[in-house]
């Protein structure tokens, strides 16, 4: 049956189980990843917008560079790669296979000649007596053998871990459960993110696809504090957390400690702390140069506000002692920025005690307002990365299984030992599929030992 | 007698080792190989001493940690790792004059750090504090160490391979008579890639468990995730070259030399170049 369409159907499985395949797609694979680490993933900063021309980034747009390991050509690649093993393995592991479960047990002319290693041991003794000496010799020293009698001579077969053949078939199948435990996790499992200021219960999380979640628990944070090294690198970020379930605290979860490294998993969601920040108040007043109508002014550490005479101020640093920074000087001081009506930006620094610089600095700039800074009420608030992945618990059991296929794959051999007894001679015939030179050493060693067994027992 | 003493004097070792091999393919006396691989073992020696030294004198500072935190650091163990892959594949496979194209590169590594880098000890910020840093930053570095070492011997086979091409007669004279024979040395870049490529997938699934356990996602296309699989995949490709026809020898060693130029890539080029999550503390 030669029709073309069993040609095309026939070529097209020469196609998906060659080797050449399967190189073409990893070099692939190698190449094309690289874009994505050199144009950056998810939405472009603005920097990156502003460097890049607007044709190119529509291009990128449009080709889907800017997300593009989740591309439609980059996943189809990795769906050409999983019908690729799959049909490498469906073509080989048969013949694989049959060698591993049904074993050629005698040695004829041809297998003696296909074999590296071949041996042949002369001795005039009972052809049923050498045998039983061969088979508890290779017992002992190799394997159990397997004994058969045909066409008048003994024949003996011993193997060594012939289940290794199949480790390279574990190490593509571990491929293929990490790609489902991965796609378990994208189907099945989410990742969000929670702000949660001190004091504050929430119950709902933002998820990436910006949806909102109900977690159907809530969740207190009772502390966060930052701890620091003498040379001021931080040294650990640490949230305390208690989970509460319809408004009351859950035991074990009361005041549940969350640092980098050591998240807080709850109903199978998971708590890691990622970022952090203040989101407490910074007070000033607000006077003349001459220091009349004094007027009280909150600003948020997370927003601005607008100043009587129309422009609008941030707060972007503030210290309790100032005097690291300033030589001379001392007490709070705040960083602030100013943005005028008129489009101009100033930042400078507001001392509490330091009236006067606070003064002069009005007056170099005109007629003032001129700013007190009076201090700060401190209130933080973690940023928790929320997770869900029900399928990397496979992920897991796929990358144990490479691991060891891998190893299995590499460091162990299929060893197989034949014996011929037949008119005096003892033929001995070994193979290992791979790393030959060894076992090349191991064969030689044991047919040594063998022989001067079958000359001392014979005597 | 401290651990920064020590590193100099393996950094010395090393050049005099290097140095010492080059010679011995010059001479071809056997005598001086041996020599290359003794001051070889005395600079692993000192500097297996001095990361030991310098690991306990991070606890004398109280900031005690494994000296695997930072590029420095990182870029020393390399060279150590690198040294060892060399030694070990010496014990087992006994062509001494590989040393000569390996040995440059742990050289090359101790010179950096000693010349170049900063190479104070300094506590470890939050996201290191997890004992996979130590598993995953070995697991990768030994797998990084035995790229490095298949590099040198590929090098080796392309230049042998080229000569041989180049000259009818048997290429036993001059320098390359001191090569292995092309066949051992296709070999022996397989039987490196074979102890690099378990680690290297040892060291990504470390990572990947350090990250579900950090972060809550065991990969997130982070430049240095991408490229430690680009790496993966590059020696995959190798490996499976060596059952496929017509990629069997000199495009298999290019295929070795372009998986280590992708490993430094992964190791160095994703911090210099491009930004993520792994940036070294201070650099």
């Amino acid at each position: 049956m030669t029709t073309p369409k069993k040609d095309f159907l026939h070529s097209l499985w020469d196609f998906f189980c060659s080797l050449k395949l399967i190189m073409f797609l990893l070099i692939a694979l190698a190449a094309i990843s690289i874009i994505g680490t050199v144009i950056p993933q998810g939405i472009p900063p603005e920097e990156y917008i502003a460097q890049v021309s607007p044709a190119k980034i529509k291009l990128y747009k449009a080709l889907g560079f800017f997300d593009m390991y989740h591309s439609w050509w980059f996943i189809l690649l990795l769906y050409l790669l999983t019908v690729n093993l799959i049909a490498c393995s469906i073509k080989r592991l048969p013949h694989i296979w049959k060698i591993v479960t049904q074993p050629v047990t005698t040695m004829n002319a041809t297998l003696e000649k296909s074999l590296a290693n071949v041996s042949i041991i002369h001795i005039a003794n009972d052809p049923a007596l050498l045998k039983e000496q061969t088979a508890s010799f290779l017992e002992k020293e190799f394997a159990k053998p397997l004994v058969t009698e045909q066409d008048g001579a003994w024949h003996l077969f011993a193997q060594k871990t012939p289940w290794c053949r199949l480790s390279v078939y574990f190490v593509h199948l571990s491929v293929i459960i990490i790609f489902i435990g991965s796609m378990i996790g994208s189907i099945f499992g989410y990742k969000g993110f929670v702000n949660i200021l001190e004091g504050e219960t929430v119950s709902k999380v933002m998820l990436r696809s910006d949806e909102e979640l109900d977690l159907g628990f809530s969740l207190r944070l009772e502390q966060f504090s930052v701890a620091k090294y003498s040379s001021g690198a931080p040294k650990e970020f640490k949230s305390i957390l208690t989970v509460l379930e319809n408004g009351k605290p859950v035991p074990d979860y009361i005041n549940a400690r969350v640092i980098v490294n050591d998240p807080l998993t709850y109903k199978g969601i998971t708590f890691y702390q990622s970022s952090y920040g203040n989101a407490g108040n910074y007070f000033f007043t607000v006077t003349d140069l001459d220091g009349k109508n004094s007027v009280p002014l909150t600003v948020n550490s997370q927003s601005s506000v607008n100043l009587p005479d129309g422009s609008s101020m941030h707060v972007t640093e503030a210290t309790d002692d100032v005097s690291p920074f300033a030589a001379g000087l001392s007490g709070p001081a705040a960083q602030v920025e100013l943005h005028s009506p008129n489009g101009e930006t100033e930042s400078f620094v507001v001392y509490a005690n330091h009236p006067e610089l606070n003064i002069e600095h009005a007056k170099e700039h005109g007629k003032g307002p001129v700013l007190q800074y009076k201090g700060a009420e401190e209130r933080m608030y973690t940023g928790l990365q929320v997770a869900k992945d029900p399928g990397v618990e496979i992920v897991w059991l796929g990358c144990f299984l490479m691991v060891f296929g891998i190893y299995f794959a590499f460091f162990l051999s299929h060893r197989r030992v034949w014996v011929r007894i037949q008119n005096g001679t003892v033929t001995v015939g070994g193979n290992a599929n791979k790393n030959q030179g060894a076992f090349q050493q191991t064969f030689e060693g044991l047919v040594d030992r063998l022989k001067t067994e079958l000359i001392k027992e014979k005597e | 007698m401290n651990s920064s003493m020590l590193f100099n004097i393996t950094t010395f070792a090393y050049l005099i080792s290097m140095l010492v091999f080059f010679a011995f393919l010059a001479s071809r006396a056997k005598v001086v190989g041996t020599a290359a691989i003794a001051i070889a073992y005395a600079g692993l020696f000192a500097q297996s001493v001095a990361i030991a030294l310098r690991w306990k004198e991070s606890y004398d500072i109280g900031v005690g940690h494994a000296p695997l935190s930072n590029l420095y650091e990182s870029v020393v163990f390399f060279s150590w790792t690198i040294v060892l892959i060399y030694v070990l594949l010496d014990i087992k496979y006994k062509y001494r004059v590989i040393g000569a194209f390996v040995m440059p590169f742990a050289l090359l590594g101790m010179a950096w750090a000693q010349l170049g880098m900063n190479a104070g000890i300094e506590p470890l910020v939050p996201a290191l504090q997890s004992n996979w840093l130590l598993y995953h930053v070995v697991t990768c570095f030994l797998g990084y160490a035995a790229f490095a070492v298949a590099c040198g011997i590929s090098i080796m086979y392309l230049i042998k391979a080229g000569s041989e091409e180049a000259s009818d007669k048997a290429a036993g004279s001059g320098l390359l008579a001191m090569f292995p024979p092309m066949r051992v040395l296709d070999d022996l870049n397989y039987r490196s890639i074979m102890i690099g490529f378990p680690l290297l997938t040892l060291g990504i699934i470390t990572g990947a468990a350090w990250a579900n356990y950090a972060w809550g996602t065991y990969w997130s296309w982070d430049p240095k995730e991408t490229w430690s699989l680009i790496v993966w995949f590059v020696y995959a490709a190798f490996l499976h070259a060596r059952i496929t026809k017509g990629w069997v020898g000199k495009r298999a060693a290019w295929l070795s030399i372009i998986g280590f130029a992708a490993t430094i890539f992964c190791y160095l080029g994703v911090n210099l170049f491009l930004s993520g999550l792994h940036s070294y503390g201070g650099k």
